[in-house]
This record gives C-alpha cells, structure tokens and sequence, in this order.
C-alpha cells in the first residue's frame, strides 16, 4: 500500500481536518508537518476526502496547507524486554530520555523509541528449525530482571508459521533478528526482540478465557476480607476529592500479590505521580526482596499533558499488560482516573460535534468504557500457563455523586465496587471505602459466610446508630447499644488501617483470617454489662487492646502477649456464643 | 509586511471571521474599528475561513474594519522591569509606565515533564498560624481558597503577598471590581511589596476575552523568573471569574454544554494553569494560590469540585477565618517534620481538642448540662479563635507554637492534651506547671 499524503484545511482545537488523496484507515497515524516539527496525530472520523484527526500535541502554529504524511499504522506500541521500569507518556515516550534530550518541558513533536536499542539482552533459544509456530507461541526467553521474558511470535502473525532458522544463544539487541519464520505462502519473515502491536486491538492470542475465581491479594482488610477482587477481575473505586483514591491506589500497586504492576496516571496531578516515581526505586518488593520499581512501568498522562494522548494512554498501559500477560504472569493495572480519560473522549466527541449524550459525554460511553474493562481476565495459555489482566480503575465523579454517567457506565461492568465516602475521610477513618455501600462479586480469602456474618453486625450496628441520633443514648436498649458498640470495634478494628503503619500497613491473608476469627469471636459473644457506660469503658479497652495486636508483629512475643491480655479481657465478661458464631469459628479454623 | 483584510465575514458575540491566507492557529490580529485597534486570537481555521477572538468584544466593529495579522501568537514581555508594573489582560501598562515590547515570549506554553519534577520540600512561612502551623504551605504547591463571596479572600491574599518569603509576586486579576484593584495596589504599594510585584489585573469593566488571557501572561512570566531561579507566588484571584468567562465564550461559540453550561473542558483547562506550580531541582519555583468563590457555599459547584481534583488540598474560607475542618495541604507532611518536634503534635493535639469544642458547643445549644471538662474545653474553644483563628493575628511558626503551648497550660493539665509526655515536659510552659 503507497503510503497516502494530505494537507491541512482546518483546525479546531486539538482537532485538525485534512483533505486527502487515496486511502486512509480508521485510528491510522498521521504526522503533521509544520514549521519543521511532526506532530503525531489519529484518525477518528472519515468523510470522503475529508479526514479528521486528533492531534497527541498542542495545535498552535498550524496552518492550513501544511503537509500532512499518513503512515497506514495504527497508533501502535512497542513490545519486547526492557519495558519494565520504565516511565512513559500516553503514546509510550521515555520521559526521563525526553527530559534528557529537550529539558524540563514538554516540548511538541519529540518521540523517542520506547524500548533502549543500544542495551543487549542474554538470548537462550527454545525453538528450533522446522517447529510450526504460531502467533504468540515460545521462540526463546531472555532474562529481565527477576522475570524471565519469553520472546513470542509477534501477535500479528496470523496462520501457521514454520521456523526456518532460530539465532544461537549470545547477546542481542532489541532490533537484532533472532528468528526466521516462513509463512504457508512462503515468504520468510524476520522476527527480532520486539515487534509492536496496535495498542486499541485487545491481544487474543491465547486457549481459553477463564472465569476469575483466585483472589488477588491487596494485603488491604477492608478489601480481602469483605470486598475481594479476583485475578483476572475488574474494580471500580469511585469517590470525591480527598477521599483518598490515589492512597489507596499507591498502596496497592505497593502491595499487590501479582508479578507486575502498570500505573496508568491518567490526568491526574503530577505532584502525585513524581512521589511514585521518586519511591519506588527505593522500596522493596517484599516477594523477591529487588526494587519495586523492577516489577512497575508507569504511564503518565497528567492533567496540563495533551488531552488526545491522555485518551491514548490507557489503550498503551493495558496493551503492554495483555502482553506481559501471555508470558504467564499475574498483571495488576491501576487506572487514575477513568473519569479523566472519559473527559478527554467528552472534549474530542464536543469537537466533532457528535450528538450529546448525558452531561455532554458521548453516546459510546459506556460501550468504550465497557470494552477497556473487558481486556481484563485471567486466561489459559497455549502451553497449559495461566496469565491474568486485573484492572482497577478510579473514577472521580462530579461533587462526588455517584449518579453521574461514568461511574454508572463503570458500575454495570466491573466485578467489585469500592465506594469512596467523603464522611468516612473527613472522619480519618482509612481507607474510606463505604462498607456498607460496596460490593463484590468475587469469592475473597474467607468463606462468604463469615463476612455475612460480620457485614450482618455492621448494617445492624448502623440502624441502631442511626436511631440512637433521634431517640438518644438513654432511649437505647442495653442490648441495642452493644451491637452498636460491636459495630464500631469491628470498624476500627478491622476495617479501618494505617497505611503509615509499618507492620499494619499490609496484612497477609493468613493474619487476616487468624485477626477475622477473633473478632467474630467477640462479635458473636454475649457480655454481661452492668449499664452503658461501663459497656462502652470496656469496649474502648478492647477496642484500644486490638490496635497495639494490629501494630505487632505476626506472631513476635508481644503479638502472644498483647494477644493473651486480650483474651483474658474478653474472658473476663463474656457469658456465651452465638451458635452461628461458634459454627464460623470452626470452619475458620479448618 | 502581512496583508491586511478588510472585509469581516460575520461577527458573533466577540468572534468574528474573515477570509484569510496562511494564518496559524493561535495567530494574533490586530482589528482596527473606529473605537481604536484591539487585539485578536484565531481560535478556528476552515479552509480560508478565520475565526478570531476579538479581546475588546465584538462591539461596535463593523464589517468593513480592517484585520492585520501579526504572524505570532500571544506574546507578552519578559525582562527585569516588568517588575513593580501593572498591565491589563491583554499585557498593555495600565500604570502610566511605558510599553514594553522587548524579548518577547509566548504565552501558555508546553507542560513540565513529570520526570523532572521533584518532591516538594520547603515551607513557605506566611506568618498566619492557620497556615503556618495547621496547613503549611509548602514550596511549587498549588492551593486554592474556597471562599463564599463577601469573605475578605483579597485582603487574605494581599496579607500573604505582602509576608510570603518568596523573591518575586505575581498578581492575576480576573473580573476583579475596580475597588478590589485599587485596594491591592495599595496595600502593596504602602507594604513597599509593589516593587517585587507584577500585576495583570482584568477589571470586571474589562473585555471578557482579556479575562482569559490573565492566568497565562502570569505563569508565563512566572515560569521565566523561576528559570531564573526566583521564587515566584503566584495569586489568581478569582478563578470562577475565570471559569464563567470560559462558560459564556463557550456558549456564544455554541459549544455544547456539560455541567451547568459549563465546557466540557473546564478539568483540562483549570488543570493546565494549575499544575504550572513546579519547583525546578535546578533553578526556582512557581507557587500558585488562587481564589475560588463558591456561589451558594456549594462545594460539589462545578468549578471549585474541579479545582479539588487537580490542586494540593484547599484553605477554606468562612466567618473570616480559615476553617481547620474543610482546609487540607496535601503536602504539610513532606515539610512540617522538619520545622520543630512538637510541630505535629501540636496541629493534631489542638484541632482535635478544638472538634470537642465544637461538640461541646453544640450540646451546649441543646440545654445539656456542662461538666468541669466542657468549661475547660470552651475557654480553650474561645482562646483558640482569639488567638490563632483570627485573620489579625501575625506571628512566625515558633512564636504559634509557643503560642499554642500557652494556650494549651492556661485550659487544661498535660495528660489531658493526649500530647506525647516527653514533648509536654520540653515544652509545657514551666511557670504553669
């Protein structure tokens, strides 16, 4: 196909319309040329010789007659060793090369190569002449940190393939040929380290599609405990500014038991992300005991960044997710914020003057938002592996109300909803996820029984709290005013955690079920009180009791100790157990 | 020399098209009407057809007024003596000084790269306690100050102005009343603060297109002083002044609407301004407070509930004081563990005494009685709005903190503070003991 060329008739915005010759592709890239910068830019609307597209840059400065040059690609991403670590704009820049190059600002029409040409990688050859192969099938690995990085056949190959030669073990750069593979019509192709992928075309190269049903452990209670999120699954956490989405997100990618991790930040403050990029090179990754930053790639499209590649810059972070997914490994990505991203579609949907759906959001909201969360799940290799995409997505709903259309969009797709309350952050009660409003339709660490039980606690405790505002302590019954009170142990307790924390930062899921049945333990038992006041002393004793046991360390002497003052407490006034209670603690400790 | 065309092919509200060549998008015009020439910016380009954005309005221009086309985008001045001056939105002297039109710069310019950034990490000292001490602001941050209208936010910034350790200050007006104009001038004028002071101040008399211009003219100075290496504040007030001259250019340009007839853009567009605040690990800062007002006290608002998601926390202005409840700097804790060891303890141990306080009070209103605890808890109340609420009030971090030990002995014993006993016996004034 001749490569097609255009000129510029107009500009509106970051939207430019072209008039072009010959034949142009939906979503192709197109590079306009003016006063001797290229400014990257995609097709997004058609309309016989008139193409418009979307620039990745500002606009100032174009005119019209500039020379447009079409690729015929598609916006496209790089995929091969030494992604991880690496911080990348929306369209998959090095930023610190790019600071390197032009200095600290963001100068327009400055790409680079994602992936370090001049590094060489350690080749060990798993194929061999001869073997038929076919699109994502094993060609050889090469160490990459911690993980060893399988080298695929790149997924664009379509059919079978029969290997004509494969390269021996030694050194090779990224764009060295390792493999010779001949097609059923008999053309040879070079295969290298790296090959690239359009990052909009989910990567389908794999047996099955399974159902999520292993829990992807946070190391958060809250989460694990009562609204699990599987690997391979997909979750949502809507909330209002300063309710804490972005610490819960950090403290995520921090803890997350998965192989890797890919922050998406999208159009969100850089302030934030620079804390991540700062620190993670510094903490350790408490599986292999190596930098965190190791097992990270970060892509950041922050807020004053352009806004068509903030709108590219989820398709790039869940493209390079899927991939790293086929080597059989675990992928977390967290997206800050969806609402942002859909913002952008809203700016570019105004431009072309689409119809407007709900507050100005295009009509293809949900169905876009629907098909990025679908790129998540866990899948059967074709040798037998498991790989897994877990999306987690934060969406920043106008003043906060979760009635606007990108939460409900979001809602209708994901497997758990974890609901931000501005009551419970202006309460410092962290994380500040509703217990109440949340779900999840994941299994967790725990038997659905038993969070049943202790969510049952919650909800009851709630109506009581919230009767006791209009009738008062003294209009309460004694009994009423214990199942508050077990409420609000188990909310500070278990549900809230310090995340500045050292020991109660994370928390494993052994502890966690081992933490759960004492607390069942106390939520299930009656307690003999005089009156009120001595029922909330002896609480507040507990409750206090609970939090240096949360601040110790897993099984250290002072875990048993602090461990058997409490017992003795509890001891000290219980009178019996609850049969349901009782028949949760067995099956906990099975 | 570029053509001049003098054939306008439609005016709308403060836009105009005329048919023109080779123009760039975001080229300035000069419009020539018989009310003198004002400038223009080409905001759309079809074909032939240019749409340009008329600062003094479209008012009274006639189809038969003349365009010339400069060939650049906005540019504003960049030198050592714009300091001490006062310019309008579209960067012309509205002291009586001369113009300037030496090494030109352009405005709105290319973001920072997120890899180069730093973590903030110094304080800048206001001498208000409720900054100082409770919410520090802190070096590159960006806050905003919600405010209902009728608060003296002004005054507020003027005093900051005035007492900020920073090298250089620069003022954006938008929509301001020519009172509050005057009033800034003053107050810094007679501070002896006007001559490390820049002003681009738009009048609400004022084109509302030159409103738009302001936040860009002064972070595009700002950033060249902090490549300088200056330490450069930046006040913008008010920026829903800003936001509703987006709205009503949006609406006349008959954009569709998101949120309140807002453009669906006022995220990107706020945010663009905003994360201009940057501390250069090799040269100065941008520090950036701006004025919110909230109509109707209403926070879930649509301009300062965007402004929440992109800015480091918020002071919250209310009765003349700066609420400790809804004010949060997002980056007090990267700064305030470094100033004196009490400094934390005292911003909690006060603010929660201050919360029961509060409860205090309310079960006062309803008829409770009042234990010994709760007649300590309202002289501590009173004293703390005397003594370190009060806008009036003007003290270095130490002295408030000093302060707030005072404050502390003079209500209640030690152990009653919650305050760790070790910080108690250091600091615990001794007379009182």
């Amino acid at each position: 196909m001749t490569k097609t060329n255009g000129s510029v008739t107009g500009v509106n915005g970051n939207m430019v319309t072209v008039r072009v010759e010959g034949a142009v592709s939906m979503n192709e890239v197109a590079y306009i040329e003016t006063r001797g910068k290229r400014l990257k830019s995609e097709v997004i609307r058609i309309r016989g010789d008139l193409v418009q597209v979307q620039v990745f840059e500002m606009t100032k400065g174009i005119r019209v007659g500039d020379s447009v040059a079409f690729t015929g690609e598609m916006l496209a991403v790089e995929l091969g060793p030494g992604l991880l670590g690496q911080i990348y704009d929306g369209l998959q820049n090095p930023l610190p090369e790019v600071a390197a190059k032009v200095g600290h600002f963001l100068e327009p029409g400055v790409y680079l190569e994602a992936l370090p040409r001049d590094r060489v990688w350690d080749f060990t050859p798993a194929a061999k002449a001869g073997d038929k192969v076919r699109a994502a099938d094993l060609l050889g690995t090469v160490p990459e940190g911690s993980f060893t990085h399988r080298i695929m056949v790149p997924f664009g190959f379509l059919g079978t393939y029969t290997v004509k030669s494969v390269a021996p073990a030694g050194s090779y750069k990224v764009t060295d040929r390792v493999a010779e593979l001949q097609g059923e019509d008999g053309t040879v192709h070079p295969v290298t380290l790296m090959f690239q992928w359009p990052v909009k075309r989910a990567v389908t190269c794999y047996a099955e599609r399974m159902k999520p049903v292993e829990p992807m452990v946070t190391h958060v209670r809250l989460i694990d405990t009562f609204f699990p999120v599987a690997k391979g699954g997909t979750y949502c956490i809507p909330g209002p500014f300063g309710a804490g989405k972005t610490v819960l997100q950090q403290i995520t990618s921090r803890h997350a038991d998965v192989d890797i991790v890919i922050v998406a930040a999208c159009g969100e403050r850089a302030g934030e992300v620079v804390e991540t990029l700062k620190e993670f090179p510094e903490l350790l990754d408490p599986h292999t005991g190596r930098s965190l930053m190791e097992r990270t790639i970060i892509v950041c499209n922050t807020s004053s960044m352009p806004v068509a590649s903030r709108e590219a810059s989820v398709y790039t972070a869940v493209t390079m997710a899927e991939y790293y997914r086929q080597m059989g490994l675990d992928v977390l990505l967290l997206a800050d914020s969806t609402s942002r991203w859909a913002q952008a579609m809203r700016e570019m949907s105004g431009r072309l003057e689409e119809i407007p759906g709900e507050e100005a959001f295009p009509a293809y909201l949900e169905s876009v938002i629907a098909s990025f969360y679908e790129r998540a799940g866990i899948v059967r290799l074709g040798d037998g592996k498991t790989g897994s995409v877990t999306i987690g997505g934060t969406v920043s709903p106008a003043g906060g109300n979760f009635e606007e259309p990108v939460t409900q969009a979001t809602l209708k797709v994901v497997g758990a909803f974890h609901g931000l309350s501005r009551e419970r952050s202006d309460a410092r009660k962290y994380p500040a996820i509703h217990p109440l409003e949340s779900w999840s339709k994941y299994t967790g660490i725990l038997s659905a029984e038993a969070v049943r039980y202790a969510h049952g606690v919650l909800a009851r405790g709630a109506e009581v709290g919230q009767m006791m505002k209009v009738v008062g302590e003294e209009g309460t019954s004694l009994d009423d005013y214990v199942v508050y009170l077990k409420s609000e142990y188990l909310d500070a307790v278990y549900i809230q955690q310090n995340s500045f924390d050292p020991v109660d930062a994370a928390v494993s899921p052994e502890r966690q079920k081992y933490t759960f049945s004492k607390v069942v333990g106390v939520l299930g038992s009656a307690f003999r009180f005089k009156d009120k006041d001595e029922a909330r002393d002896w609480f507040y004793k507990l409750r206090q009791g609970f939090l240096d046991l949360n601040g110790s360390e897993w099984k250290s002497d002072r875990f048993a100790q602090v461990e058997k003052g409490l017992q003795s407490l509890i001891d000290d006034r219980a009178t019996g157990l609850d049969p349901k209670a009782a028949r949760i603690l067995e099956t906990l400790e099975k | 020399m570029k053509k001049v065309y003098s054939r306008i092919e439609s005016i709308t509200g403060n836009v105009i098209t005329v048919r023109a060549e080779d123009v760039q998008y975001g080229e300035l015009a000069q419009v020539s009407t018989r009310f003198g020439i004002s400038l223009a910016e080409v905001i759309r380009l079809a074909d032939d057809e240019v749409s340009l954005q008329v600062f003094a309005g479209g008012r009274g221009i006639s189809t038969g007024d003349e365009v010339r086309f400069l060939g650049h985008p906005m540019q504003v001045s960049f030198t050592d003596s714009l300091q001490g001056r006062i310019f309008n939105g579209a960067g012309e002297p509205r002291d009586k000084g001369p113009e300037l039109s030496e090494n030109l710069i352009p405005i709105g310019g290319p973001s920072v790269n997120p890899a180069n950034r730093i973590i903030p990490r110094e304080m800048i000292r206001t001498g208000i306690p409720m900054i100082d001490l409770f919410n520090t602001l802190v070096k590159s941050q960006k806050l905003p100050i919600f405010s209902v209208s009728g608060e003296p936010y002004n005054p507020l910034l003027a005093r900051i102005a005035m007492q900020a350790e920073v090298d250089l200050i620069i003022l954006g007006g938008m929509g301001l009343k020519y009172d509050d104009y005057l009033f800034f001038k003053d107050t810094l004028e007679q501070g002896g603060a006007l001559s490390k002071t820049i002003m681009f101040v738009h009048t609400a008399a004022d084109p509302v297109v030159e409103c738009l211009m302001v936040p860009d003219i002064s972070l595009a100075v700002a950033e060249r002083f902090a490549l300088k290496g200056k330490n450069v504040l930046v006040l913008l007030t008010d920026m829903t002044n800003f936001a509703d001259a987006m709205k009503e250019i949006a609406i006349t340009q008959e954009q569709v609407p998101s949120n309140r007839g807002y453009p669906g853009d006022l995220y990107s567009q706020l945010a663009s301004r905003y994360e201009k605040a940057v501390d250069f690990s090799d040269a100065g800062s941008i520090t950036i407070l701006a004025v919110t007002t909230m109509p109707g006290d209403d926070v879930t608002h649509p301009v300062p509930d965007n402004t929440g998601y992109i800015t480091e926390g918020q002071f919250y202005l209310k009765n003349g004081r700066i609420e400790p409840f809804g004010s949060l700097s997002r980056l007090k804790q990267q700064v305030n563990g470094k100033t004196r060891p009490d400094h934390r303890a005292i911003m909690d141990g006060m603010i929660k005494l201050y919360a029961s306080y509060k409860d205090t009070l309310e079960k006062k209103a309803m008829g409770f009685q009042m234990s010994n605890w709760d007649a300590k808890l309202l002289k501590y109340g009173e004293l703390f709005e005397q003594e370190m609420m009060d806008l009036s009030v003007n003290i270095p971090l130490e002295e408030a903190l000093d302060k707030g030990w005072e404050i502390l002995a003079s209500c209640f014993d030690p152990q009653e503070t919650g305050l760790r006993t070790e910080l108690a016996e250091k600091y615990w004034p001794k007379a009182r003991a």
